[in-house]
């Protein structure tokens, strides 16, 4: 016996078995129950390999798929005053706030980056739905008014993806008061002509789609999110009748004129530089990373090709439970 | 006949015992009745006073819901002249919840708008509790574009329980309705005044409240969401509405030290459905005195003030 199998092994071991347990390595997929394995769940960007369904991604995550080499610089945003009402129900807030802090790694409920997407330079702004419901208090609304700043200073688009179960109650009336403030960062942009998309994301609900989330150039939404002000329940409690299928969801939105578009995940970033450098009045963007030439079809080629749904489709089939 | 609140249950009683002594005495001459009913009514007043003293939150809320509190219609017919009502969003419909027009306020043309709850069942119904559905939001849009095309002063009344929760309410956009609303808000180079006159519920208040200047009737509530709404989801019990209430800062002192409203109106004691005419004449002192801080500024410098105003808005927190 030497020092490695007496003290590296299992050190090791334990490594192992803390981290790479099956639970950790397989996720089950919400809507239609097949395990994935997490390393193909992560390159899919959180969307089901079998059937398309779109799971949380965070935001730090989300930001690194988007910017080009997954590099971005991380905006300061300014801090607002900590619990600004001395709010207390069954905990206090400063409790609930250091609880969220702890389960996502993050300081809060928004995370601005800046980079380049297509090399087109952007600022980016997500959203953080694991954050207590992504609820919208100061910090959100300063976030997305830095985010606006920001980009009238540099001259940039903004792109925002939006995810919220609505107003951070905790800090009552001050959350409310994001409404008009986040719109104030949103006519910035407007009168200095830069683009504003926003991606509506599951889910987006409340007060933020009644005010930032709802007022882009370019409303783009993922699958099946459900985006709302009110939300079905209290509406079914109010007309007391079911709603009908796919109700408050991103294809009946569309249906219903409230969006330009609906996208899968692995296709937005393309498209996003599509738009972005269309917006910018920019040439189309030199996609270095396509496949040879040949491949490509002749042009004028209409439709961004999509690089990550051949990988997507060319995924073995995973193993169900 | 005055509706009782709840925690005005002992006031009734010895209200109800005055009224029950008089026409007592009205249908026997010769019983002297008077000088017990007039110390009922004292004892009445003090029991008033106290009451309304120090209310807590969640009894300022009911206040602000009494059903006979003074409404949009009521301040509008006393405090303008010349009310030309305009409807429709020129898209769907006309909706009931919001009224709105032209009108002459201390004989200056001005753009009146507000949510209207309506004072019987009929009306109720036809005005939706005040709950405006995106026509609603849509129509006002269009008449403060209208009012800052022409230089018209917008003075806004809100009272809501907040935006409709319906299906077509959602399916024509209420989201869009009233993030539009806000920033048309924001946009026009005009006076804009708004007077929180009853409840000022959520993201339906905010599209008509992101104002120049804001006032609030003493016992008007003003907040992110219903007490009851709040309690159900932190508390996971909505029978916590007044810890709720207490917790969310909704009364009229609380917003004014957080710099959410720029004055407070006292109301009349008993709140503002026991002396109509005094409340109404108070709100329109205010208008009268908000709209005269604001006449000298010319449309950019209002536009620039008024989103200065929100991007400062809870930099300090309560203890400011
Ligand atoms: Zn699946």
């Amino acid at each position: 016996m030497n020092w490695i199998t007496n003290y590296v092994r299992p050190r090791i071991n334990s490594i192992f078995s803390r981290r790479e347990t099956p639970e950790n390595l397989w996720q089950k997929c919400d809507e239609c129950g097949t395990m994935l394995f997490h390393r193909e769940l992560t390159d899919n960007l959180k969307v089901c390999t079998n059937c398309g369904h779109h799971m949380a991604i965070s935001p730090r995550d989300r930001l690194t798929a988007l910017f080009d080499g997954g590099i971005f610089s991380e905006l300061k945003v300014p801090e607002p005053v900590t619990d600004p009402l001395n709010f207390r129900d069954q905990k206090r807030y400063p409790d609930r706030m250091k609880a969220a802090q702890k389960s996502t790694g993050e300081k809060e409920a928004m995370l601005v980056g800046l980079g380049e997407i297509g090399r087109t330079p952007i600022v980016a702004a997500a959203q953080d739905f694991s954050f207590m419901g992504g609820s919208m208090g100061m910090y959100v609304g300063n976030a997305i008014i830095a985010a606006a700043q920001e980009a009238v200073k540099l001259h940039r688009p903004l792109i925002l993806f939006s995810a919220a179960g609505g107003a951070r109650m905790q800090e009552g009336i001050l959350s409310l008061m994001q409404m008009p403030r986040t719109t104030v960062a949103v006519q910035m942009l407007k009168e200095a002509n830069l683009p504003y998309i926003v991606v509506l994301t599951h889910p987006t609900t409340g007060g933020v789609t009644a005010s930032y989330a709802m007022l882009g150039d370019v409303h783009i939404a993922e699958p099946n999110a459900l985006i709302c002000f009110a939300g079905p329940r209290v509406i079914e409690q109010t007309i007391r009748e079911k709603l009908p299928d796919g109700f408050q969801r991103a294809e009946y939105l569309l249906d219903h004129g409230m969006l330009d578009r609906v996208t899968p995940r692995t296709e937005l970033r393309d498209e996003l530089i599509t738009i972005t450098r269309m917006l910018l009045n920019q040439p189309p963007a030199v996609r270095g990373d396509l496949p040879p030439p040949a491949e490509v079809p002749p042009a004028p080629a209409p439709e961004t090709p999509a690089p990550e749904q051949a990988e997507a489709e060319a995924a073995p089939p995973v193993a169900k439970k | 006949m005055t509706q009782y609140l709840d925690f005005e249950k002992p006031l009734a009683e010895i209200e109800g015992k005055a009224e029950e002594l008089r026409a007592l005495g009205r249908a026997n001459a010769e019983m002297d009745v008077e000088s017990e009913a007039k110390a009922l009514d004292a004892k009445a007043v003090q029991l008033l006073n106290d009451l309304y003293k120090d209310l807590t939150p969640w009894r300022k809320c009911q206040v602000a819901r009494h059903p006979e509190r003074p409404h949009c219609q009521d301040y509008i017919a006393a405090l303008f002249t010349e009310f030309t009502p305009l409807a429709g969003d020129r898209n769907f419909a006309d909706d009931h919840a919001v009224m709105g027009g032209l009108a002459r306020f201390e004989d200056q043309p001005v753009m009146v708008i507000g949510h209207e709850k309506g004072n019987d069942t009929k009306s109720r119904i036809d005005r939706n509790f005040g709950m405006a559905r995106p026509e609603g939001y849509r129509k006002a849009i269009r008449l403060m574009e209208m009012a800052g095309k022409f230089g018209l002063p917008v003075i806004t009344l809100v009272d809501t329980p907040g935006a409709y929760p319906g299906k077509g309410a959602e399916e024509r956009g209420q989201s869009e309705a009233i993030a539009r609303s806000t920033e048309k808000c924001l946009q026009i180079g005009v006076p804009l005044v708004s007077v929180i006159v009853g409840e000022g519920g959520s993201g339906g208040a905010v599209a008509f409240a992101t104002a120049n200047r804001v006032a609030m009737l003493e016992h008007s509530v003003y907040s992110v969401i219903t007490p009851e709404g709040c309690a159900s989801i932190l508390w996971k019990d909505s029978e916590k509405m007044r810890e709720a209430a207490e917790a969310m800062r909704m009364t009229a002192d609380e917003l004014k030290a957080l710099g959410v409203i720029d004055r407070i109106i006292p109301e009349p004691r008993g709140g503002a459905h026991r002396d109509k005419a005094a409340t109404i004449a108070a709100v329109g002192k205010s208008i009268s005195a908000m709209l005269k801080e604001l006449a000298k500024k010319d449309g950019g410098t209002l536009v620039n003030d008024r989103r200065q105003k929100f991007l400062n808005m809870g930099a300090k927190g309560l203890a400011a």
